[in-house]
């Protein structure tokens, strides 16, 4: 088998219409995993039990299935109680929900690292609630996880060919398309795995800046 | 003599198996200073912490001026726990100042200064930030407006603490050992400002504190604990200079005998 790079060219503009589409469900999914994750960590400390602990049920339970069943249910199974999902809405509420269970925990431990007296200080200042949360405990919390939750972000990017599965065009549906029509598999999968490697080498170096940029806290 | 702006009536409380506050019961005048001093563990800080609402207690009922801080009325029943409206509305009358400063480290100092009366009172940036730099002109820290707290020592994190608390113009002032954590020469630019405080306002100041020279000076009462209660009170003269109670002796002679001045 050779290497034709002229065929490579040909198949580069449908390859990077599935990377498109791929980049799209990373940042959408990466969004949905910083906001669910942020809604668990703080539903999970709420004082009220009735709160608390069917959020810390459903993370485990989503934490404890694997994302390809769950991608399975929200596109095959929904339809049928009537909830149908355009293939690319349901990757992205898949990868945005399995990957909030994890960022979760990295809120939970951003949040406990910040210091009792600036609870007990936000109250001595009379904020309520909400404000004590969103002008006193995030703006702490959230700098020094933002390398862990990076971390997370790159590990779901490595995981958008699941979406495949629900019929989502990303890249590697794209590639397994071209094989299959062309029966050519050496040059759509290498340029596959060139793709992912890029984006990862990148990310590698924008987490090392991040970490040198939030990953010491002054107090 | 005037009604008590705190009145607190047999009030207990217990972490656990520990009664930290036993059946306690005093009452502060307004525009009082008083020292509450004592060994550690005997509950004076405890106190502050219940009037700042940080605690919660077990038993008794606590006033401030005339209304009740963790009960409500209701109706002719009688009094039923406060909501956390009522505890905020009661909040609005108390500030505290802690010993480890708690200033929001993200915050430059003078937004530190703002913060609460912009979001709990709604007041304009513009205004929240003149009254701040009086404030901070009071306590002395009106160049380091724009830093951040990370770029102050602790006597002037401390003095930032006392303008922030004093922006919701308190009519009580708490002060948690506000001096324990500092290096002893950064104490005394503290306790100025307290004095300077105390001179200019009329505000209500009770402070925990290990400054027994301070207390002497300062202080129109002295209330001396041990386990939980109130052994002794008196003007300062009384207790520092003839302490009644064999405890207030024992202690006072513990405190010199460690190299406090007195």
């Amino acid at each position: 088998m050779e290497w034709d790079w002229q065929f490579v060219w040909q198949i580069m503009p449908t390859l990077l219409e599935g990377f498109k589409i791929t980049i799209i469900a990373t940042l959408l999914g990466s969004v949905l995993a910083a906001i669910v994750g942020m809604v668990f960590a703080v539903l999970r400390r709420s004082p009220n039990p009735y709160v608390a602990r069917p959020v810390g049920l459903v993370a485990e339970f989503i934490r404890g299935t694997p994302l390809l069943v769950q991608l399975y249910f929200l596109f095959y199974v929904l339809p049928s109680a009537g909830i149908l999902l355009s293939p690319l809405v349901a990757g992205v509420i898949g990868l945005g929900l399995h990957y909030g269970t994890y960022t979760a925990e990295v809120y939970r431990g951003g949040i406990d690292n910040v210091p009792r007296g600036q609870w007990e200080a936000a109250k001595a200042c009379n904020l309520n609630p909400v404000q004590t949360w969103v002008h006193v405990i995030m703006p702490q919390a959230i700098p020094p996880m933002i390398p862990a939750l990076a971390n997370y972000f790159i590990a779901m990017f490595k995981e958008t060919p699941l979406l495949s599965a629900i019929t989502v065009l990303e890249l590697m549906n794209q590639a397994r398309s071209i094989a299959n029509t062309n029966y050519r598999y050496i040059e759509p999968m290498t340029m596959v795995g060139v793709f992912f490697l890029t984006v990862s080498i990148v990310s590698v170096f924008g987490l090392r800046w991040l970490e040198r940029r939030y990953g010491r806290v002054e107090r | 003599m005037t009604a008590a702006i705190i009145k607190i009536d047999k009030i207990s409380k217990s972490f656990g198996v520990l009664k930290v506050l036993d059946d306690l019961s005093m009452q502060v005048r307004p525009g009082e200073k008083l020292a509450l001093i004592g060994p550690s563990g005997s509950g004076k800080t405890t106190i502050l912490r219940i009037l700042m609402t940080l605690e919660q207690i077990d038993g008794g009922h606590i006033e401030i001026e005339g209304e009740q801080l963790y009960h409500m009325p209701k109706n002719r029943s009688g009094l039923v726990p406060a909501d956390e409206r009522h505890l905020a509305k009661m909040r609005q009358k108390i500030g505290m100042v802690f010993q480890l400063f708690n200033l929001f480290p993200h915050k430059s100092v003078i937004d530190n200064v703002t913060l609460a009366p912009r979001l709990t009172k709604h007041v304009s940036r513009p205004d929240a930030e003149k009254r701040a730099m009086e404030l901070l002109d009071m306590v002395g820290m009106a160049d380091k407006a724009k830093n951040m707290p990370a770029q102050l020592s602790g006597g002037q994190k401390q003095r930032v603490a006392i303008a922030r608390a004093l922006a919701l113009s308190p009519k009580i002032m708490l002060f948690d050992e506000v001096t324990s954590a500092l290096d002893p020469e950064l104490v005394e630019e503290v306790l100025n400002v307290m004095r300077k405080l105390a001179a200019e306002t009329d505000t209500t100041m009770l402070l925990v504190t290990h400054e027994m020279g301070f207390a002497r000076d300062f202080a129109d009462r002295v209330l001396f604990f041990d386990r939980g209660k109130i052994v002794e009170e008196g003007t300062p003269t009384e207790i520092f200079s003839n302490p009644k109670q064999e405890r207030t002796q024992a202690f006072l002679k513990k405190i010199i005998a460690a190299g406090h001045r007195v």
